[in-house]
């Protein structure tokens, strides 16, 4: 997020596009809920009617893997009635008239024809987030695990950009993150192409900068992404895989594909605290503690570094992820020399430049937000506020593309996945909280009343639900709050797995599957 | 801003203008006491346990609601303040069911601090009990109307912090109760089970499931941290007795404001499941069998060597873990990068 959580409700015009932001970050929403109590205009751009388009004052249910379109359509509007903020465009921003010239054909009856959202609804949409002062984007995986993800970011910006929303408090471009350290995972350079601190493997400079802190040669060689796992183990190029707390098995795209290549790896060790789908495939598997028994830090979706602290035992022999890392790094005859976590962060603090102030004495009551360069600095509230980080604002068009899927004849419907408020990622650990098990004990598919009508699907039924790379059997959830033609199925649950349906179309940037976009047909389950 | 002077308890404070007595009262640790008061919700004025007089006016006021004027005088413990907060007390104790010796908020319950401070028995007004059956239809907390004061802080909660407007008040007069509209039971209602009502009750109307006739004894460690869920971060304080975790309470933290949703709340009791893995497993024979740690260990160090020794430094790879700390993150790149000898390393951020 360039802004802070606490901002939130201090926002006039909240514009919510692919995140449902009420099941998937309830607590931020409960910022938005105080904001829209004051008055705040909401805009949500969803296939479902979610909690928060209920509220909307402008609901766009577009069709999945339109964003783009949708985007660019609300640039349109807002350059063609001169709504921008010229000044700002002018003296902080390049590629302006590009843009201008790129939108010129996303007029709002061409957009609404590919989106099939109401002209005057985008129309509308242009003109209040144009009006507001205090104008927050928030957005998450229901844009970004698109073919075109990294572009509809790009097109987000752009609209950010025109109207001056960036390097202010209350308005900017807020993505909400999912995981409780995915934001401090990508910031700890476990990624292929990073260090810590996203400083490049293949910057010399910076190159030499850990060779002298590790003491190691190191390579400059971009490593192989997540989403490159199955190929590279299928070309022989992978043969042992370490997986700590991920369970592939469930959230990855085209299952079937996923455990072809874990067991044709040589050799699979998995550190989790449960025996999860993937755990059970491996030659190893190490017991790790869980966020309740370790000390540590975690950082937010605000880029606040926030403690954890140890509060019961792990299980039996359980330990630590810390403990079992640096136990392997001392087999492997290297150095671990690191009594705790603290020790550990000494050392981010003294490599990763955004880090450079975090110690845990400064974060023991109230965490600090990156970047924080040295020991005296207070952290960064909201980013961008000495002007834009890359000096002007880089404004560059995008188009809309339609997904690598569509639908056709044998797959007439569009799948697109999510969660709900009740469960967690692949339920490892919310699957066996009774209570949140009872309120939510399976997978299920949304279908409106008039696509069921047309399959001959039935409320509560069980059917079948088949795309190009496989089957599930799920229970029929039949409700209006989905769009026509659209199916929704949440990824949580190993049976009925959503994940068995999902495209691996990635996005050529960023390597994101499409998740949100697959073309399935489905019928009930007597019929198959 | 203005600064306006006004007088508590002949003691002179300065504030801000448009503040109330009550907030200038606590900002400056003068006691008043409230019910139905909360400083993150709408003021209602409902409980009448925060009368003051104000010199001037005809009668009590309520503090959470006025807003001082410059010059004003309060005093906060006269003869008829306090006999008009004991008649209040006295009319909720009437039809109050007197469970104090099992009741699971003894000890922290508004209703008993305040009776006991103002020595009320309840003795002064008999009223038909409330009667209402418990509502256990939620598998993480209970509904009993019985004990409820109708102050409102849980319809107030629900409505303009959580957002989903699943309580209401029905009836009239002493018949007041809370609920979901036409009597339903909570879960058939737009209820997201966050607890935020538990955690604002002032009495024992809504309480947690766990740790239930356990919580009030125990030798309960608070323990702050931060949620293990979503990537807000909340602060959260992990109720622990021994090795057991009994409870979550939400903390005021910069994220989270004070307020959890249902995972950070009452999804903490996958810790103790007896799923947990206690002890390394190595694969003999096709089956995952217990090992030690030094076998798992040294397995995997000669596993890992000899795959280098065959394939090269780049046929191993990690995938690290968005639920793991920063620490941990930073070692395992470290081991992939400085020991393996590889970038080979990624987690699940896209998916």
């Amino acid at each position: 997020m360039t802004n802070s959580i606490a901002e939130v409700k201090e926002n006039d015009v909240l514009f919510l596009i692919g995140t449902n932001t009420a099941e998937n970050h309830p607590v931020i929403w409960y910022q938005m809920v105080r904001a829209l109590r004051k008055g705040a205009k909401l805009i949500v751009a969803d296939p479902r009617e979610t909690i928060p388009a209920r509220r909307a004052d402008m609901f766009l249910q577009l069709r999945p893997g339109t964003n783009i379109a949708l985007i660019n359509g609300i640039i349109h509007v807002i350059i063609s009635e001169g709504l921008y903020d010229a000044a700002y465009v002018e003296a902080n921003t390049t590629g302006f008239v590009e843009l201008s010239r790129a939108v010129a054909a996303y007029t709002p009856d061409y957009v609404s024809q590919i989106t099939s959202v109401p002209a005057e609804l985008i129309v509308s949409a242009a003109r209040t987030y144009a009006a507001g002062e205090r104008a927050g984007v928030y957005y998450a995986m229901g844009i970004t695990q698109h073919s075109t993800g990294v572009d509809t970011v790009q097109a987000l910006s752009n609209l950010a950009l025109i109207m001056g929303n960036i390097g202010k408090e209350f308005s900017g471009l807020n993505p909400l993150r999912g995981q409780s350290n995915v934001q401090g995972a990508c910031d700890m350079g476990a990624l292929p192409n990073v260090f810590p601190g996203y400083q490049s493997v293949d910057n010399p400079e910076i190159i030499e900068k850990f060779e002298r802190a590790w003491g190691v040669k190191l390579s400059s060689q971009r490593g192989v992404r997540a989403t490159e796992v199955g190929e590279a183990v299928g070309k022989g190029d992978i043969r042992a895989l370490y997986i700590m707390g991920e369970n592939i098995m469930v959230s990855d795209p085209d299952v079937a594909h996923v455990e072809k290549a874990l067991k044709s790896l040589d050799f699979l060790v998995v550190q989790d605290i449960f025996l999860t789908e993937t755990a059970a495939l491996a030659d190893v598997v190490l017991p790790a503690a869980c966020f309740a028994e370790k000390d540590g830090t975690f950082t937010n979706t605000e880029r606040r570094v926030q403690r954890l602290v140890k509060a019961v035992d792990a299980p039996g022999q359980a330990r630590a992820d810390w403990e079992i890392i640096s136990e392997l790094i001392r087999r492997l005859g290297h150095d671990a020399p690191y009594s705790g976590p603290e020790d550990i962060m000494r050392e981010i603090a003294a490599l990763t430049p955004q880090y450079g102030g975090i110690a845990y004495p400064r974060i023991s009551r109230v965490g600090l937000q990156w970047p924080c360069p040295d020991e005296d600095h207070p952290g960064t509230r909201y980013l961008h506020s000495k002007g834009i980080a890359r000096g002007k604002g880089l404004v560059m068009p995008v188009q809309h593309a339609e997904a690598q899927e569509l639908t056709d004849a044998d797959y007439p419907l569009i799948l697109t996945t999510g969660r709900i408020i009740y469960h967690y990622h692949t339920r490892s650990m919310t699957g066996r909280v009774e209570g949140l098990h009872e309120l939510a004990p399976q997978s299920f598919v949304e279908i409106s009343p008039a696509t069921a009508e047309q399959f001959s699907v039935e409320d509560g039924e069980t059917v079948s639900v088949s795309s190009r790379r496989g089957t599930i059997e799920t229970t029929a959830r039949v409700t209006p709050r989905i769009k026509d033609g659209v199916v929704f199925i949440p990824f949580h649950f190993a049976q009925g797995n959503a994940n068995v349906l999902t495209n691996v179309a990635l996005d050529p940037v960023a390597q994101i599957p499409e998740l949100k976009v697959a073309a399935v047909r489905i019928c009930p389950a007597t019929a198959k | 801003m203005t600064e306006i002077r006004v007088k508590i308890d002949n003691v002179t404070y300065t504030a801000p203008e448009g503040v109330t007595i009550l907030e200038i009262a606590r900002a400056n640790g003068v006691e008043v006491p409230t019910l139905c008061y909360h400083p993150k919700l709408s003021i209602v004025g409902a409980c009448r346990m925060c009368v003051v007089e104000v010199a001037g006016s005809r009668g009590l006021m309520t503090a959470c609601s006025t807003v001082a004027v410059d010059g004003m005088e309060v005093n906060t413990r006269t003869d008829a303040v306090v006999k008009s907060r004991r008649n209040v007390l006295e009319l909720l104790l009437s039809d109050h069911p007197m469970e104090c010796l099992t009741c699971e908020a003894a000890g922290k319950c508004s209703l008993q601090k305040y009776a006991y401070e103002y020595s009320v028995t309840g003795a002064t007004y008999q009223a038909e009990p409330r009667d209402h059956d418990l509502d256990s239809s939620n598998p993480f907390y209970l509904r009993d109307m019985r004990m409820c004061i109708t102050c409102g802080q849980c319809v107030r909660v629900c409505d303009e912090i959580v957002g989903a407007s699943a309580l209401g008040f029905s009836e009239r007069g002493d018949r007041t109760f809370v609920g979901p509209a036409f009597g339903h039971n909570i879960t058939d209602t737009t209820c997201v089970s966050c607890g935020s009502c538990v955690d604002f009750c002032p009495t024992t109307a809504l309480t947690s499931t766990h740790g239930r006739n356990r919580l009030r004894t125990a030798n309960i460690r608070k323990v702050t941290t931060t949620c293990g869920y979503c990537g807000v971060g909340c602060q959260i304080n992990l109720l622990v007795d021994r090795n057991e975790i009994l409870g979550v309470e939400p903390v005021e933290g910069p994220a989270n404001d004070g307020f959890l949703c249902v995972k950070g709340k009452y999804g903490f009791n996958f810790v103790n499941h007896p799923d947990r893995l206690k002890t390394p497993l190595v694969r003999r024979n096709g089956q995952l069998v217990e090992a030690s740690w030094d076998e798992a260990l040294e397995l995997v160090a000669r596993k890992f060597s000899s795959i280098i020794d065959q394939h090269g430094r780049q046929s191993i790879m990690s995938l690290s873990s968005a639920r793991c700390t920063n620490e941990e993150n930073y070692l395992m790149q470290k081991l992939f990068r400085a020991v393996i000898g590889n970038n080979n390393i990624d987690h699940c951020a896209r998916l």
